[in-house]
């Protein structure tokens, strides 16, 4: 299994950065960066970061499971991560939730039919003092009305 | 940039280029007296350093509140081992959102502060652990990592005084337990994010089992100010034994949430009020979260308190990360109650038992008395699990856990009784 | 010494040495501090919690298992605080554990159920959903029950540490966290069952034991696994005669908890539906069962017949049989038919090796040794494979005294993960390679060399001066294959060789055939084989041989034969065996048997038929003789009585024969063959799929 070539490159920096020996410390990066390309944590890509890491695949299993952002199923084209968290809760996280819920027409951890979106409900995102807050990707949103989450889902319909 | 609109009531040191037009810049750091502290240290024996930051009173800023001198001195000086610095900004404390601001601000202050504990102990290499839900943050701080390695400040011989030290920063995927420091260690190893076995503690046996200093963003980012203004100029700044300024995360209901830093000891009433403009639509105050949601809650007669290390634990409550979260009248404490543990069940690494069963057992009973199908006994039984949690798991997270809903049971015992009632009244015997 | 420390617990003043762990300085003076996550030898975890003791001074309860003791410290295992902490762990352990009690396996054994009597609350306040998880079967062998686990990561410490093989993680987090096997949702690993024996409750079950009875409705039989020879205790679970399962839970015998698939499962030939119940006898191209008293008549009248007109026998023994047959074996055939055509399959040059170094005392290695050697030279064999149980030891003293391990062998063996060096060689450049490591093995000041059958003759002197050269303490242990195959010769069942090692020369008789001779002499009258398969692959010389066969099974060889004699399998006597440190056991037997008897008895009643005078056939009479004539047997019986290992010395001195290296020659078992065993384990014929030998040797 290979990568774009950029994240190649990023790659074998990565495993640059730790002790010699201690490649394994590249693991995590490598699949959330992975996961990124490939969409997924998928069973190939588990054998291949274990393979350039030193580890078995079962070593890689224990981490995937472990992190809440490796996914072993296919996210959205655009995931969307609704902080329902205390701060947010205050100020009307779980309303924008279950508003996000209804305009997309699915739950927590589901992707649209289409495979364009993917809702999930998070914890703190460290957006507290600009709360309610959303991250699409890895992009955040602050102070997120239901108008401004249905204006947020109707560009990006647009733009796909 | 994100940045909220400064209070004038702000002491701001660490905040300081927080607003200047490319503050992340080496060149705004380098023209605002950026790498000055280093080139001060580079002066300076190890000794004078750590006894530097030891008059400072700075104590750690993620939570737990440890003098941060103190925990340098405890790195072997003779140990043949490298010794590495690694920085915890995996902010997830619910109300918490500081560190991210200081590295999208001003990435070079915390790389100062990073490279003057090196010089501190000798280490010669350095990770910044930074939470993945912040991946534009890293981009930032990979940026001034390069600046700093073409500007001579990482990398081989640093401003030519035989020193090398190397810098990267490591994403972590999503764990909340990864912010405590020794399951930080665990996952910047490439594991799961599992607590080790203490002692040895990291000075002692850290990242890759070697000598390491590790501690938050915002206690690195203090230090330059510390070194270049003198531990006591810093220290003066805060109250006897909590040295300095702190950031406080206001969130909740108040009319100017946001990240402001305060000296220590600053009021508590009069940062609500003064500092975030009152509780929001002129409601009164019910109650606060006074350092990130792990910590006991106040009652609104409870807040007219200094907020520092000591007055807090005098108060039963802690500073921990800063944190403040302002709770309005209309707030309904059982679903606070609930919105909390659920985030702590689900952060539970599933290691220990207690935590583990702890709080999946509370979160189970809390939903059920938030939906109105509790009984009297749960009441008690909810304070009573908290505290055969308490004290008695693997790591602090069964504590975080068990604090908050300790005191929120305790302070607002009637709001759940009322929840009991309202769904007696509503509620009729069905025969299944 | 190391340094003592003073502390008091519940009141006990103790001294005990720097470094100890609270929980085992408690154990000392006999308080037991309740654990499940801690299991002395595997890494600490601290995580179940139950281990909680109340320290003066602290703030706080701490977990006995990580503290390390301290000068004056004053423990408290019984206050009232540590009961009430021990009490709501186990109330939340039971949130999520099913309390279905009635129907688990592990119900009457199991640890939980033991601390909730001791230690728990009569009631639970839990009225919650339990979080449920379907069961799930990894392999012929494990089933996992998600719910029923509580996370102590036992199984997954002794698969990684113990075992070396790591087919064991944790995936998801917190309450969702679960065991989770190597390949996704299927096991590749060993399936030698430590996961589910060492498992305190029964989230881990065996495909071979789950729901086929009760532990109680069992007696524990204590017995010496009778596959390879590195001589496991096994405790068989017997209920009407059969054996319904094997493990070694109580970490009895010299081999603690550990057991392998063989040990542990492949016990499952004692029942096979194809053993043999009654004699047979052959009726032209067939076979008719016949009474005992028929066959034994035939036999005995046979016997009477050849040895009367001095005809030829030829007596093949078994590397399975126990001491006391394999003597009397061979005083039948030397006393009772006047020969020394007696052999059996030799599978390591342990002659050689004696005579080797016959005036050094100390020398051989002993069981012990494994664990506490600096270091080890393996050399021609694929030891995890082949000798499981001292493969397991060398780990451990690896893992607790970083024990330096050097492989030379002719493929990649499981050693090499952690051996210091690994060297691969093609046979016969062993010895090159050994010397090549000349300087690391001196360094390590002491040594431990183990060989398999590559090296022999010629090749073990060679070894034994390079050893001795290094001019550090070494000792020395030459690998054989199964149960009983280091008895075999200490009782000497080969030609040249008289019991004790004494030259056969000396009884007077003609010199012996080997085993190949006697297969291959067209004028043999008689061939007696006992619980061996030599006409595997070949047929007898001649037809006019009259051939007797004693086994379990209608072997190849049974085939062939006139009478076959139904025999008991080693679960089903008693008697010693040794092993291949030369430790001595005895076998208990489990199940009675209704056809078969064992080979002893068998030997008894034809030599009673025959008239002969041979001594009393019963094992421990046979056993007492050998203590009072077998040189380096006269072991004290209270340690095998009750169930030890009592160490054999065998001869200092020369051992003037001529060895045959030609006739040495391991079987190359794996973990998942055992002869002609293994081919009536259904165990084994399951796994066949799960990884073989590294290499065949």
């Amino acid at each position: 299994m290979t990568f774009s070539p950029k994240l190649e490159e990023k790659f074998a920096a990565l495993l640059t950065h730790y002790p010699e020996g201690r490649q394994r410390a590249a693991l995590i990066p490598m699949l959330l960066y992975a996961q990124d390309e490939v969409g997924a944590i998928t069973p190939e890509l588990v054998e291949e970061v274990a393979k350039r890491c030193g580890v078995t695949p079962l070593q890689v299993d224990e981490v995937v499971g472990y992190y809440s952002m490796l996914h072993r199923k296919p996210l959205g084209k655009y995931h969307i991560q609704v902080c329902t968290n205390i701060s947010c809760m205050l100020v009307g996280g779980e309303e924008l939730f279950e508003h996000a819920c209804k305009k997309l027409g699915i739950g927590h951890k589901q992707v649209t039919p289409d495979g364009l979106f993917s809702l999930e409900e998070v914890e703190c995102m460290g957006a507290c003092s600009w709360a309610p807050a959303i991250q699409i990707g890895y992009e955040f949103h602050h102070k997120v009305t239901p108008e401004k989450l249905d204006e947020l889902i109707e560009a990006l319909r647009k733009i796909q | 940039m994100l940045y909220n609109e400064p209070s004038p009531l702000e002491v701001r040191v660490l905040t300081r280029r927080f607003g200047l037009p490319n503050s992340a810049s080496i060149d705004t750091y380098l023209a605002t007296d950026g790498y000055k502290a280093l080139e001060k240290a580079f002066d300076m024996t190890p000794d004078e350093i750590i006894e530097e930051v030891k008059t400072s009173n700075l104590r750690g800023r993620g939570g737990a509140g440890f003098p941060t001198g103190m925990k340098w001195g405890f790195v072997p000086r003779n140990s043949p081992k490298p010794k590495y610095i690694v920085v915890n900004g995996d902010e997830s404390e619910p109300g918490t959102c500081k560190d991210r601001l200081l590295i999208e601000n001003d990435p070079h202050q915390l790389i100062e502060g990073v490279l003057i504990a090196a010089l501190a102990v000798g280490a010669s290499r350095g990770w910044i652990y930074i939470r993945g839900e912040y991946r534009y943050l890293i981009e930032i701080m990979d940026k001034a990592i390069a600046e700093a390695y073409a500007r001579g400040y990482l990398g081989k011989n640093i401003l030519g005084r035989g020193f090398d030290f190397d810098l990267h920063t490591h994403t972590g995927a999503g764990a909340y337990e990864c912010g405590e420091e020794s399951a930080l260690l665990e996952s910047l190893e490439g594991k799961r994010g599992v607590p080790r076995i203490r002692p040895p503690f990291p000075a002692v046996s850290g990242a890759f089992q070697c000598p390491t200093i590790l501690n938050n963003v915002e206690t690195f980012s203090a230090v330059p100010a510390i070194i270049r203004d003198g531990g006591a100029a810093f220290a003066a700044l805060g109250t006897p034994k909590n040295g300095g300024t702190r950031l406080f995360c206001l969130s909740g209901h108040v009319n100017k949430p946001g990240v402001y830093e305060l000296p220590m000891g600053f009021n508590l009433l009069r940062m609500i009020n003064e500092v975030g403009g009152g509780v929001r639509g002129g409601r009164a105050l019910k109650a606060v979260i006074p350092g990130g949601s792990s910590c006991p809650i106040l009652k609104a007669e409870e807040c007219d308190l200094p907020m520092d290390y000591d007055s807090l634990a005098k108060a039963k409550s802690m500073l921990g990360s800063g944190g403040v979260i302002v709770m309005d009248e209309t707030t309904d404490m059982v679903k606070a109650a609930l919105r909390i543990m659920k985030f702590y069940q689900h952060e539970s690494c599933g290691w220990c038992i207690p935590c583990r069963e702890g709080t999946t057992w509370l979160k189970k009973l809390l939903t059920r008395m938030d939906e109105g199908r509790g009984s009297s006994n749960d009441i008690d039984l909810i304070a009573d699990l908290a505290k055969n949690m308490l004290g008695r798991t693997f790591c602090p997270l069964g504590d975080a856990a068990a604090m908050p809903t300790i005191s929120i049971v305790e302070k607002f015992r009637e709001e759940f009784e009322a929840k009991l009632a309202a769904s007696r009244t509503q509620s009729k015997f069905v025969v299944v | 010494m190391a340094d003592l420390i003073n502390l008091t617990i519940d009141g006990k003043a103790i001294q005990v040495p720097a470094g100890t762990l609270v929980i085992d300085a408690a154990k000392k003076v006999g308080i037991e501090i309740p654990a499940f996550c801690y299991y002395e030898g595997l890494s600490l975890q601290a995580a179940c919690r139950m281990c909680l003791v109340e320290v003066e001074k602290a703030p706080k309860l701490l977990a006995a298992c990580t503290l390390p003791v301290a000068e004056g410290m004053v423990v408290h295992t019984d206050s009232p605080a540590v009961q009430k902490a021990r009490k709501y762990t186990l109330e939340f352990l039971l949130t999520n554990h099913p309390l279905d009690c009635p129907v688990c396996d592990k119900g009457g054994e199991c640890e939980l159920q033991d601390m909730v009597f001791r230690y728990g609350a009569g009631e639970s306040r839990f009225t919650e959903v339990k979080q449920h998880v379907d069961e799930k079967q990894w392999s012929p062998i494990v089933f996992y029950d998600a719910p029923r686990c509580i996370l102590c990561y036992r199984c997954v410490r002794i698969c990684n540490e113990g075992m070396g093989v790591g087919a064991l993680g944790i995936t998801n987090r917190g309450v969702t966290a679960e065991i989770t096997p190597s390949h996704g949702d299927h096991l590749e690993c060993d399936e030698c069952g430590m996961c589910i024996d060492i498992c305190p409750v029964g989230a881990l079950t065996s495909g071979t034991y789950r729901y086929k009875t009760r532990p109680w409705e069992m007696q524990h039989v204590g017995t010496i696994c009778t596959h390879c020879s590195n001589g496991c205790k096994t405790t068989l679970g017997v209920r009407n005669n059969q054996i319904v399962r094997a493990n070694n839970r109580d970490r009895s015998g010299i081999n603690g908890e550990f057991l392998c698939i063989k040990g542990r499962y492949a016990f499952d030939f004692n029942n096979h539906p194809d053993r043999l119940q009654s004699p047979l006898m052959r009726v032209g191209s067939q076979f008719e069962p016949i009474s005992w008293a028929q066959a034994l008549e035939i036999v005995s009248k046979k016997f009477q017949e050849v040895r009367e007109r001095n005809g030829k026998f030829g007596i093949i023994g078994s590397n399975h049989t126990t001491n006391e047959e394999n003597y009397y074996l061979q005083k039948f055939a030397r006393q009772g038919l006047g020969t020394n055509n007696i052999d059996h399959r030799r599978t390591g040059d342990v002659v050689s090796l004696i005579d080797a170094l016959s005036g050094a005392s100390g020398k051989l290695a002993q069981f012990s040794d494994l664990y506490s050697t600096k270091a080890a030279l393996v050399i021609s064999s694929d030891l995890s494979q082949q000798h499981p149980l001292l493969a397991f030891q060398l780990r451990a003293n690896y893992r607790h005294h970083q024990m330096k391990m050097y492989a030379v062998t002719p493929g990649p063996v499981r050693e090499d993960k952690y051996a210091a060096r690994s060297i691969r060689v093609e046979p016969g450049g062993e010895l090159q390679a050994v010397e090549s490591l000349r300087d690391e093995l001196k360094a390590n000041g002491e040594l431990l060399v183990i060989f398999g059958d590559a090296i022999k003759g010629e090749g073990v002197r060679k070894l034994v001066s390079f050893g001795e050269s290094l001019g550090i303490p070494v000792k020395y242990l030459a690998l054989v294959d199964y149960s009983n195959s280091r008895g075999a010769l200490d009782m000497g069942m080969v030609p040249e060789l008289l019991p004790g090692y004494r030259p056969a020369s000396e009884n007077g008789l003609e010199p012996g055939l080997n085993m190949n001779e006697m297969l291959a002499a067209p004028d043999l009258d008689v061939l007696w084989v006992v619980g061996e398969n030599p006409l595997e692959n070949r047929a007898p010389a001649s037809d006019r041989t009259f051939i007797v066969v004693q086994d379990m099974f209608l072997t190849e060889t049974a085939q062939y034969a006139s009478i076959v004699l139904p025999s008991a399998s080693a679960y089903e006597k008693t008697g010693t065996v040794t092993n291949v440190t030369g430790e001595v056991q005895r076998l208990k037997r489990g199940p009675k048997t209704m056809g078969a008897k064992p080979d002893l008895e068998i030997f008894g009643l034809i030599a009673k038929g025959m008239g002969l005078n041979l001594g009393t056939w019963t094992p421990d009479a046979v056993f007492e003789e050998i203590r009072q004539t077998v040189r380096g047997y006269n072991v004290p019986l209270p340690v095998i009585a009750t169930g030890g290992a009592a160490q054999t010395a065998p001869v200092n001195g020369r051992v003037p024969v001529q060895v045959r290296p030609e006739l040495i020659r391991s079987a190359g078992d794996t973990l998942y063959t055992s002869g002609s065993l293994g081919r009536y384990s259904k165990t084994l014929s399951a796994v066949v799929e799960a990884p073989g030998a590294l290499y065949k040797p």
